[in-house]
């Protein structure tokens, strides 16, 4: 089963990659000093969904598994998100 | 017993591996996905306490880990294609980076609740449950389980580096069953996603 | 006797590997010698689990105190409840039938991963022996009730720590069976067995494993913040420094209720491997049956507010659980549906596992219709907190998964010990037992519908006669259990010996000798297009 081909990721992804996710922090502390309210929240979080989305994709390499890895893995965030707003049903409306 | 032995012979399966290493992960997912909730939960019901209690801590430094991680992040990925690249040498320096680079961000951490307990705040302090209000003591109770969490993990993913590190080193881990230094990696990164959501949550939202 | 080159086809039973003993068996691989650690150290507990529920309907025989008072009572109903469900249903059916029969049924040697999984076994230990720890040790046993709810379990002076400590450890054992068997499923499949010709009980195994492995680390973290808050004070749940005690209920039944689908689906799962066999006849919708299972597991993660309608949530999520309640279960309601249909117009075989198959659809049917009403917001007012909830979950874990798994432990049971079971006594133990099961649980739906409260060890005068009938059915049922359970211990080393297929069923755990040889398969089998787990004539 070993012979299945390996695919070697470049060093190159690797270092544009951690190149962004640097930017991406800088980005979320900036956005976070300015004052947006409530919108704050949601600008953070949007930063580390994307910087997530990144290591995800590259340093751990689904971009290059298959499919149904992914599949799973976009099941178990999923499911934590709709965890997340049930429990909110509550909270929301007390 | 000679019989399991002849079993895991046959049986070197790397996608088996695999998928069993990210079924784990999703398992430490949920486990502080369930922090994660009641966080939310509770920043909803407090959000002025939260803000003020977030400004206590230091940004500066949580920025510094945050880059510390990303960095080990990388190199730990590197050594994967080294590995492939049967560059065992430059292999095994890059896990000796990231293994420093974790040893520093603990140290980091160390220093930043050292700072936090000679101001008198703990869990269950004196100064923490007299002078501070409820989100506020929530806040640093949250602070503190999470960031003490998730360095527990840190230290586990050490460990696992270090094993990958000496199987290399030994020959049993190679190009061709590279499971375990693949599962290391994708063990770390996981540190380092849970990473990426506790800095702002924590550090930013001020 | 077996010589050195024949060790490899002696069978699992028998076979010497490294070790002599006892240690061949508790530091084995071999998934079946681990269903069978699992078999008898969950019996073993199930044992003393039985012992405290007869010590409770004993209290219940009289009002006042009877053999005990209120604070022993308190820790009965907990340790009886934390051991029935973290230590006998929650690993029952997947942790021994999954082990030994996993996987045979899908043509593989062993697990993916056979140390973890005794691993696995030693976690499950582990954390047993740290409940009896707290049991045994320390200010008295808990007293919190299995759901250990915040305030009161880090307010309560009992030894609790070790109790929640070993709560963590089990699931953590729970988790690693159910990653080993993901794993297993998905990798190690023997050529042409593709998704849509797994074995139903491989699905529900399937569907199981991933509860136990999305659902259980939330109620590992849960417990590490309430033994935290024991320790330091850290707030989170502790009403006086702003934690919220309904945040802890949520957290608990994310995990709790999922729970009660890792403890249902396999039974499911045995029961559909079982009818298809004594009805000679292929299963009636074999698709809707794997959705539905599915759906169930997806489903009830969904589902868990169901348990805090009267906590104080809001009304939004009153609603919203309540009409996911009903939701859920459509899809139970689809498998009772095709399991009657694939008996109509069988060939039956009327044999004790169908005897424990066709009473688990009725008492099943009972406890699941019960449940709605527990699952309606305005009737749940009425019985929540009574003994109507309790003759409910005990229709649902013990009608249910009871039922099932001794259907299963018949079913297998010449396929484990290659030997038949004693037929007649087998078939007067199931009838004592049903008798005996009805008795005992039915008086509580009347009971609790009058307003008697669970968790009471005293009770009104006009609750006596109920409590009687309750109390006369708990010694009958143990009866049945004896008969049950003394035949099987002897027919496993006096019965007469099995065939490798005595029930002419068609999946491929009975296409090997009985007991199965070590590896189980000297060559893995090849699966054709027109064969399938239920292909009958």
């Amino acid at each position: 089963m070993s012979e299945e081909k390996h695919h070697i990721v470049p060093y190159r992804v690797y270092v544009i990659v951690l190149m962004a996710l640097i930017v991406l922090t800088f980005a979320s502390i900036a956005i976070t000093e300015i004052e947006l309210g409530a919108y704050t929240v949601a600008g953070a979080l949007l930063f580390a969904g994307i910087k997530s989305y990144l290591v995800l994709t590259y340093f751990m390499h689904l971009k290059y598994d298959k499919k149904y890895i992914v599949a799973m893995v976009a099941f178990v965030f999923a499911i934590f998100v709709v965890v997340l707003v049930i429990t909110f049903l509550d909270y929301l409306y007390r | 017993m000679e019989q399991n032995a002849h079993i895991e012979h046959d049986h070197y399966d790397a996608e088996a591996s695999k998928i069993g290493m990210w079924l784990f992960i999703f398992t430490e997912l949920l486990l502080f996905g369930g922090l994660f909730v009641v966080y939310s939960v509770y920043r909803y019901v407090n959000p002025d306490a939260f803000h003020l209690a977030a400004e206590e801590l230091n940004t500066t430094i949580g920025a510094v880990n945050t880059i510390l991680l990303l960095v080990s992040s990388m190199t730990i990925a590197m050594s994967t294609s080294t590995l492939q690249y049967k560059k065992k040498g430059a292999t095994l320096a890059l896990l000796a980076i990231t293994t420093i680079i974790g040893i520093v961000f603990l140290v980091n951490k160390y220093f930043e609740w050292g700072v936090k307990f000679s101001h008198g705040i703990w869990p269950g302090s004196e100064h923490l449950l007299n002078d501070f209000s409820q989100g506020e003591i929530l806040f640093f109770g949250l602070y503190f389980v999470m960031t003490g969490l998730h360095a527990l993990h840190i230290i586990i993913g050490l460990v696992i580096i270090l094993v990958a590190a000496y199987r290399i080193h030994k020959g049993t881990v190679n190009e061709n069953r590279a499971a375990l230094l693949e599962n290391a990696g994708l063990y770390w990164h996981l540190v380092d996603l849970i990473w990426i959501f506790l800095f702002p949550l924590f550090y930013l939202l001020t | 006797m077996q010589n050195e080159h024949a060790a490899n086809e002696a069978n699992y039973l028998k076979y010497q590997g490294k070790y002599k003993g006892l240690f061949a068996w508790i530091f084995s691989t071999d998934h079946k010698r681990i269903g069978l650690l699992y078999l008898y150290s969950i019996m073993s507990m199930f044992f003393i689990g039985v012992l405290l529920g007869l010590a409770m309907k004993f209290e219940l025989l009289a009002p006042g105190k009877t053999i005990m008072d209120a604070q022993t009572y308190n820790a009965t109903f907990t340790v009886h409840g934390v051991i029935m469900i973290f230590m006998v249903v929650v690993p029952g059916l997947p942790a021994i039938f999954g082990n030994f029969l996993l996987p045979i049924m899908i043509g593989a040697k062993d697990v993916a991963f056979p140390k973890l999984n005794l691993l696995s076994w030693w976690l499950y230990m582990i954390g047993v022996f740290l409940v009896i720890a707290a049991l045994l040790f320390g200010n008295g046993a808990p007293d919190t009730g299995w759901t250990f709810y915040a305030p009161y379990s880090f307010k309560t002076g009992t030894n609790l720590l070790p109790a929640i400590f070993g709560a963590f450890v089990l699931g953590f054992s729970s988790i690693l069976t159910g990653l080993n068997f993901l794993v297993t499923i998905h990798r190690m499949r023997c050529p042409g067995l593709t998704w849509s010709k797994l074995p139903l009980f491989v699905w529900t195994l399937y569907g199981t494993a991933w509860i136990q492995l999305l659902a259980t680390p939330v109620v590992g973290i849960t417990l590490v913040l309430v033994a935290l808050e024991r320790f330091f004070g850290i707030g989170v749940f502790d009403p006086a420094l702003g934690g919220d005690p309904i945040l802890y209920q949520h957290l608990f039944w994310i995990y709790s209720h999922p729970a009660v689908y890792i403890m249902i689906l396999p039974a499911m799962g045995a029961i559909s491997e079982i009818i298809p066999t004594f009805s000679q006849k292929q299963i009636f919708g074999y698709k809707a049956i794997i959705a539905s299972t599915m759906a169930i597991a997806f489903v009830g993660y969904l589902v868990w507010g169901h348990h805090m309608f009267t906590a104080g949530m809001s009304g939004t999520a009153q609603y919203y659980f309540s009409l996911l309640t009903f939701i859920v279960a459509i899809p139970s309601a689809i498998k009772v549906f095709n399991w009657i249909s694939t008996m109509y117009k069988g060939a039956i075989n009327v044999q004790t596992p169908l005897y424990w198959g066709a009473s688990f659809i009725f008492v099943f049917m009972i406890g699941g219709l019960s449940g709605l009403v527990l699952g309606s917001l305005a009737t749940d007012v009425h019985v929540h907190d009574t003994a109507f909830v309790v003759a409910h979950f005990h229709y649902i874990v013990f009608g249910g998964v009871g039922f099932a798994f001794f259907a299963a432990i018949h079913y297998w049971f010449p396929k484990i010990y290659g030997r038949m079971y004693q037929k007649s006594w087998a078939n007067t133990g199931w009838l004592v037992f049903f008798i005996g099961f009805l008795a005992l649980y039915s008086p509580m739906f009347y009971l609790g519908m009058a307003g008697m409260p669970r968790r009471y060890y005293d009770y009104l005068d006009e609750f006596h006669s109920g409590n009687i009938l309750s109390t006369f059915g708990s010694w009958i049922m143990v009866t049945g259990l004896v008969i049950i359970v003394v035949n099987l211990v002897r027919s496993a080393r006096k019965g007469k010996p099995a065939e490798m297929d005595p029930w002419h069923s068609k999946t491929l755990e009975w296409t090997v000798p009985s007991p199965p040889p070590l590896e189980n398969f000297d060559d893995i089998p090849v699966i054709a297009e027109d064969d399938g787990p239920y292909n009958y004539k």
